[in-house]
C-alpha cells in the first residue's frame, strides 16, 4: 500500500468503528479526533483493526504518530508496504 | 480423551458484563470462552417462562437512555464498541416516573428540566439548591472510581437543606444501584444521578430478552464460545503462568487470562481466597409480577416506574423481618413509549428483603416458603393502597421471587443484585491475570454492566 491507500484503509476503519460519523469532513493534515468524534477507546480501536486486519503491532508509545491521516500514512507505509490495496 | 485447549481468556458469567468483555475479545480474534452455570443466559438481568407468560428478573427498565444520533455517554459508547446500532435496542422511553412520600410527590421523564420543575412546584424554597447539585453532579467526573468512600448524603446535605427532599432523591439512585446500606459513595451517587435523571429510563419491546439475543448472537457470530450448566469449582493460578479453571463438571480449562463477572466474594471463593464478611452485600430484593386482565393505563396507574416511601424517612437498608413494606418501586411495562402494545397488563412489584430469613425459610420448609410469598402478596397489595387505583380485582396471574431464588439462580451470595458493598475500580482481585468485570466492578444497571464488561476487557484481555 501507498501512502493514499493507507490513509483510505485508516478511514475505512474509522467508519467501522464510527458508523454514523461523516467522513467527507477529513483532510489529510487534520487533527482526527478534532475532525471525527472519535473518544479514547474508538482510537484503541484504530490500532486493534490494524492489528486485525494486517498484523501490524503499533506499541503504545507510538500511538502518537496517529493523530493525524498523514501521520498515520507516514508511519504505517513501512510496516505496510508489502500488503496490497 | 478431550484436549485441553487454552483459551485467551475464559469469562465466568454469561450475564450484561461478561457478553461486553466477550464481544470485545471474539471481535479481536481472541480465543474466548464465556461459562455460565445456569441453562439460561442474562445473569443478574435474566428471564424466564412460566404457564405461557414471559417474565423478565432484574432491572424494570434500562438506565442511561440516549435519543439516536448522541455520541456521548455511556449508551452510545457501548454502542461504538460492540458494533451494534442504535435501532438494533428498539429502546422506547418511559412516559413519566414518580417519587411518591406521604406529603410530597415529584415526577420525572427523561428531561431532567421535567424533574426541576416538579422540584419547584414542591419544594419552591430548595429549588436554587437542585439545581446547584445538578450542577455539581454534571461537572464531577466519574470516570475514575476512587477508592475511598465518600459519603453522598453528606454532600447533597450540604446543599439541600429538606430532608424530605434529600431522601426522596437518593430514593430512585439507591433502589436502583445501591449496594451500601443508608448511603451512596459520591462516585456511585454522580453516576446513578446521571443515569436516571439526566439520561433516564427505556425498554425494548421485547424487554432483556431482546438485549441479550443481540449479544448472544454478536458474541457466538464473532467467533466466540459459550458454555452453559458449567460451573466453575476452582480457578487456580499455574506455577508458569496461566490459569486452570475447574468445572464441577469435573473439566479442566486452561486460560491465560480470567474475567469474573461472580461478583468480589465470589470470585474470591473460586480462587479459595478468605471472603470477608463485610464483602457481601446486604441489599436484596423480593418481586412480584402482577399480570392483569386489563391495561395498566385503563386503571388509571399512569406512570412507568414509582418508586416510593410510606414514611418521610427513607429507611434503605436490609430488612429485619422477611419484607420491609414502608417502600417500594412499582413499574409498568407497558407504560413506555412504545407503538406496540404488550400481550397484557403488568405490573412489578419490588421490596428490600431479608435473604437470611428467605433462605432459612426455604431450606426448612418448601411449604412455608411458598405459604410466605401468598401472604406477602396480600401484604403488598395492601399496601398499595395509598399509592396507585386498586387494582386487585384485575390479577390474572401472579408470580413471585425472593433473594433464595435469586442466590439459586444467580449464585450471588444471599442474592446480593447489587454485589459487594466494596467495588474494585480496577477490576483486579489481588491474583495475577484474574479480573473482575460487572456489578462490583462498580458499573450497575444493563448499560453500565455492559460499559464495565468492554472497559476490563479493553484493558486486561485485548492488548
Amino acid at each position: 500500500m501507498n501512502q493514499d491507500q493507507i490513509r483510505e484503509e485508516v478511514k475505512d476503519i474509522i467508519s467501522t468503528i464510527a458508523p454514523d460519523e461523516d467522513l467527507s469532513v477529513m483532510t489529510n493534515s487534520g487533527i482526527i479526533r478534532e475532525e471525527v468524534d472519535l473518544d479514547s477507546m474508538d482510537f484503541l480501536d484504530i490500532i486493534m483493526e490494524l492489528r486485525k486486519r494486517h498484523k501490524i503491532e503499533v506499541p503504545e508509545t507510538d500511538y502518537k504518530f496517529f493523530a493525524t491521516l498523514d501521520g498515520c500514512a507516514e508511519y504505517l507505509e513501512p510496516k505496510m508496504t508489502q500488503i496490497k490495496a | 480423551m478431550e484436549q485441553t485447549e487454552t483459551y485467551d481468556a475464559i469469562i465466568i458469567g454469561a450475564g450484561m458484563s461478561g457478553f461486553g468483555a466477550g464481544i470485545r475479545l471474539a471481535m479481536y480474534d481472541k480465543k474466548v470462552c464465556i461459562l455460565e452455570q445456569h441453562s439460561v443466559w442474562g445473569g443478574l438481568n435474566s428471564f424466564y417462562r412460566q404457564e405461557g407468560r414471559q417474565f423478565d428478573v432484574g432491572l424494570h427498565a434500562m438506565t442511561n437512555f440516549a435519543a439516536r444520533g448522541h455520541k456521548r455517554g455511556p449508551l452510545p459508547t457501548i454502542l461504538r464498541q460492540l458494533r451494534l446500532k442504535w435501532e438494533d435496542f428498539d429502546l422506547h422511553e418511559q412516559m413519566q416516573s414518580k417519587i411518591t412520600f406521604p406529603d410530597k410527590q415529584l415526577r420525572f421523564t427523561n428531561d431532567i428540566e421535567f424533574l426541576t420543575n416538579s422540584v419547584r412546584d414542591q419544594f419552591p424554597d430548595q429549588i436554587d439548591a437542585f439545581i446547584a447539585l445538578c450542577e455539581m453532579v454534571r461537572v464531577h467526573d466519574d470516570g475514575q472510581l476512587p477508592s475511598d468512600f465518600v459519603s453522598a448524603k453528606d454532600k447533597v446535605k450540604s446543599i439541600v437543606k429538606s430532608d424530605l427532599l434529600v431522601d426522596m432523591i437518593f430514593c430512585p439512585l439507591m433502589f436502583y444501584g445501591s449496594s451500601t446500606e443508608h448511603d451512596m459513595d459520591w462516585n456511585q451517587f454522580v453516576i446513578m444521578f446521571k443515569s436516571i435523571y439526566f439520561e433516564g429510563f427505556s425498554r425494548p419491546h421485547a424487554g432483556v430478552r431482546k438485549i441479550l439475543s443481540l449479544l448472544r448472537h454478536t458474541f457466538v457470530n464473532r467467533g466466540g464460545e459459550l458454555k452453559m450448566k458449567s460451573s466453575v469449582q476452582s480457578i487456580v493460578p499455574l506455577p508458569g503462568g496461566g490459569l486452570k479453571v475447574l468445572l464441577e463438571s469435573g473439566e479442566e480449562l486452561l486460560a491465560k487470562k480470567v474475567l469474573s463477572s461472580a461478583g468480589l466474594p465470589e470470585t474470591q471463593k473460586l480462587l479459595g481466597l478468605e471472603v470477608a464478611p463485610s464483602d457481601v452485600g446486604a441489599m436484596s430484593f423480593v418481586e412480584t409480577i402482577f399480570c392483569l386482565n386489563k391495561m395498566p393505563r385503563d386503571l388509571d396507574i399512569n406512570s412507568s416506574i414509582q418508586f416510593f416511601s410510606h414514611n418521610e424517612k427513607f429507611h434503605y437498608q436490609r430488612s429485619q423481618d422477611l419484607v420491609d413494606y414502608s417502600s417500594g418501586i412499582l413499574c409498568c411495562p407497558n407504560n413506555f413509549q412504545d407503538p406496540e402494545a404488550l400481550n397484557e397488563g403488568m405490573i412489578r412489584l419490588t421490596h428490600i428483603a431479608n435473604p437470611q430469613l428467605w433462605k432459612n425459610l426455604r431450606s426448612k420448609d418448601l411449604g412455608l416458603y411458598n405459604d410466605a410469598k401468598s401472604a406477602m402478596v396480600e401484604k403488598e397489595i395492601a399496601g398499595l393502597k395509598s399509592i396507585v387505583p386498586d387494582f386487585s380485582q384485575n390479577i390474572e396471574y401472579v408470580d413471585t421471587f425472593t433473594p433464595a431464588t435469586i442466590e439459586r439462580f444467580t449464585r450471588r451470595i444471599d442474592g446480593a443484585v447489587y454485589g459487594s458493598p466494596r467495588k474494585i475500580g480496577d477490576g483486579s482481585t489481588g491474583v495475577k491475570d484474574v479480573y473482575l468485570c460487572g456489578t462490583d466492578q462498580g458499573y450497575l444497571g444493563i448499560v453500565g454492566s455492559l460499559l464495565s464488561g468492554i472497559l476490563m476487557a479493553n484493558r486486561h484481555a485485548l492488548i
